[in-house]
């Protein structure tokens, strides 16, 4: 049978707040274990929660940024369950009244076609702590640094049909997230973790298969990975004749596969109510519209005007519209060197391949934007060829100066000089009669290769810097 | 309505409540008290009335977006029943 999946994704994405959602306490990555958690996130007697006024207007934003629904008047729920890491037996989420409704997300996939991704809801709640099981004499270790960091849970319809499609989902939506600044969207400290619903139907099938939900997801590739796995899973046990389980699995990168989770909880069954401690939440449209006037460019925006106003293809504007400091920087060499393709080109090419080869971030660039557009410019003007350009690049790159500085302090100028050139090119005549002689008899097609030779011997002469174009037209004029 | 012996079992489960066996018999049946108490107010017709979240008329205060809060770690440590390295230590929970 041909099965085709169908896929859904929640996301929690951590807001990037100073403070919890519901207590003073920070939210600073990496600290020492239990430094950052109060009585409020300890759950001690008599503790309440006051809601964090920036959570709420990260989430609003993050609605205002989808075009969704906002919640005027949002309600806070427990979710009730026992973990150790979190310490009141409940958590606070919001079940019925979330705060962001129904919207749409947009996704480009890499051959430029585009799908919409219904978003069913986006609703705040808290993050629990962490557990650590190893090393503590057969106990667990527990630290509640975590607890009550600000959650927002972004869920989507099932409309993902392919691994593709919800990755590019994820990267997306990672950088609108980036984009409004409501996230720090750092993938490696757990800003943004994915649970993945995957069930399958025969292609064709209008129906729902019985899905499998793996949770905790924390990588792109991961989720592309652990999609693929479970595919493959299920349709063994439906080609099989067997029926898939509904269940909770993880994602094992190590091994790479899924495997049920141990069921802590006899089953879902989270009895969810009103939370007492917290009054229902009205955000009135005039907070609202101040929101919308501050939002930034968007992703798509950003995407659709690099294409048209500097004629770039769907997929390169993608990239370069990728985050905002990528953006920001492609923008900034386009305008100074006034040649938004050529600008492309050595952002994509040369300075992405060689951001990502060293692991840095375009933010901490070695070679600024003026200085990548001093470059450009010296191609453009035909001081140097592109070939020697790239060893300016490195150059430049291992920090010794500005385009022009390098290209004087090497000799690099592109050899023009008609002069210069036409002796080169008499010494290589000179000195290559065989195939001088080659060339004469050959015929036009077989010309333009063997021509090839001579300017690659003028090259090498020149150590790269003649004026391939000056070399091509001497020679063309003299091999007669 | 009534409710089952092992449906009682199972909400003290979740709830982490023990009920002695020989409890289960009159909890079962007092549950079954309360939740006809519960079926009279389900007879109340409600259309056009709002859920309640809240029974205050007010609606909710938020806070800036400040930390306020410093390390109290020892305080609190100091009357937990066992740490270690700055962790608070619980049964292992899982297997």
């Amino acid at each position: 049978m041909q099965w085709e999946s169908v896929i859904g994704l929640e996301v929690h994405l951590q807001l990037a707040t100073e403070s919890k959602i519901f207590s003073g306490s920070a939210t600073t990555f990496g600290a020492e274990p239990n430094t950052q958690a109060s009585a409020v996130d300890l759950a001690m007697p008599g503790m309440l929660p006051v809601l964090n006024e920036k959570a709420v207007r990260y989430a609003v934003l993050f609605g205002l940024g989808i075009g969704a629904e906002i919640g005027k008047r949002s309600v806070f729920d427990r979710k009730n369950y026992f973990y150790p890491d979190s310490p009141k037996g409940y958590q606070i989420s919001q079940f019925l009244d979330p705060i962001v409704g129904r919207g749409d997300f947009k996704i480009q996939l890499e051959d430029g076609s585009t799908r919409n991704i219904g978003i069913t809801r986006a609703h705040l709640e808290e993050d629990a702590g962490k557990s650590l099981h190893e090393d503590f004499h057969g106990q667990t270790g527990i630290d509640l640094n975590r607890a009550g960091t600000p959650l927002l849970e972004i869920v989507t319809e099932p409309d993902f049909r392919t691994a593709e499609e919800a990755v590019t989902y994820l990267k997306e939506l990672h950088s609108l997230v980036t984009y409004l600044g409501i996230s720090d969207g750092n993938m490696a400290e757990g800003s943004m973790r994915c649970d993945v619903n995957i069930s399958l139907r025969p292609v064709g099938s209008d129906t729902l298969g019985t899905r499998a939900e793996i949770k905790n997801v924390n990588s792109f590739r991961f989720v592309e990975k652990a999609i693929r796995y479970e595919f493959n899973r299920q349709a063994d046990i439906l080609d099989d004749g067997g029926t898939v389980a509904q269940e909770t699995r993880l994602y094992d990168a190590e091994r790479d596969e899924t495997r049920a989770m141990r069921s802590k909880e006899v089953a879902n069954d989270y009895r969810y109510f009103p939370e007492p401690d917290l009054l229902p939440v009205v955000i009135d449209d005039a907070y609202i519209e101040a929101l919308r006037g501050q939002l930034p460019e968007l992703p798509r925006q950003k995407r659709e005007r690099f294409a048209s106003e500097y004629d770039l293809s769907p997929y390169d504007a993608g990239v370069l519209s990728a985050t905002r400091a990528m953006a920001d920087f492609y923008e900034n060499v386009a305008s100074a060197c006034n040649n938004p393709k050529m600008a492309a080109n050595w952002v994509q090419v040369e300075l992405l391949g060689r951001l990502n080869r060293e692991d840095v971030e375009i933010s901490a660039s070695p070679v600024s934007p003026q200085a990548l557009s001093g470059l450009i410019k010296r191609i453009l003007d035909n001081s140097i060829s592109g070939k020697i350009a790239k060893q300016v690049f490195e150059a430049m790159w291992q920090g010794e100066g500005s385009a022009d500085e390098i290209i004087a302090a090497r000799g690099l100028k592109q050899v023009s000089d008609s002069g210069q050139l036409e002796s080169m090119v008499d010494e290589i005549i000179a000195t290559n009669t065989a195939q001088v002689e080659q060339y004469l008899a050959a015929d036009e097609v077989r010309r333009k290769k063997l021509l090839g030779f001579f300017v690659g011997q003028i090259m090498k002469l020149s150590k790269g810097q003649a004026n391939p174009q000056m070399v091509n037209k001497l020679l063309t004029e003299k091999l007669v | 309505m009534a409710i089952e012996q092992d449906e009682i079992e199972k909400i003290a489960e979740l709830a982490r409540i023990r009920i002695a066996s020989q409890q289960i018999g009159e909890v079962t049946q007092r549950i079954t008290e309360i939740l006809g108490m519960v079926d009279q107010l389900q007879a109340v017709d409600t259309t056009n009335i709002e859920p309640m979240a809240n029974p205050l008329d007010a609606t909710q205060r938020l806070r800036v977006d400040e930390v306020s809060e410093g390390n109290q770690r020892e305080a609190f440590q100091a009357i937990a029943p066992a740490v270690e390295n700055g962790l608070y230590l619980v049964p292992k929970v899982i297997e």
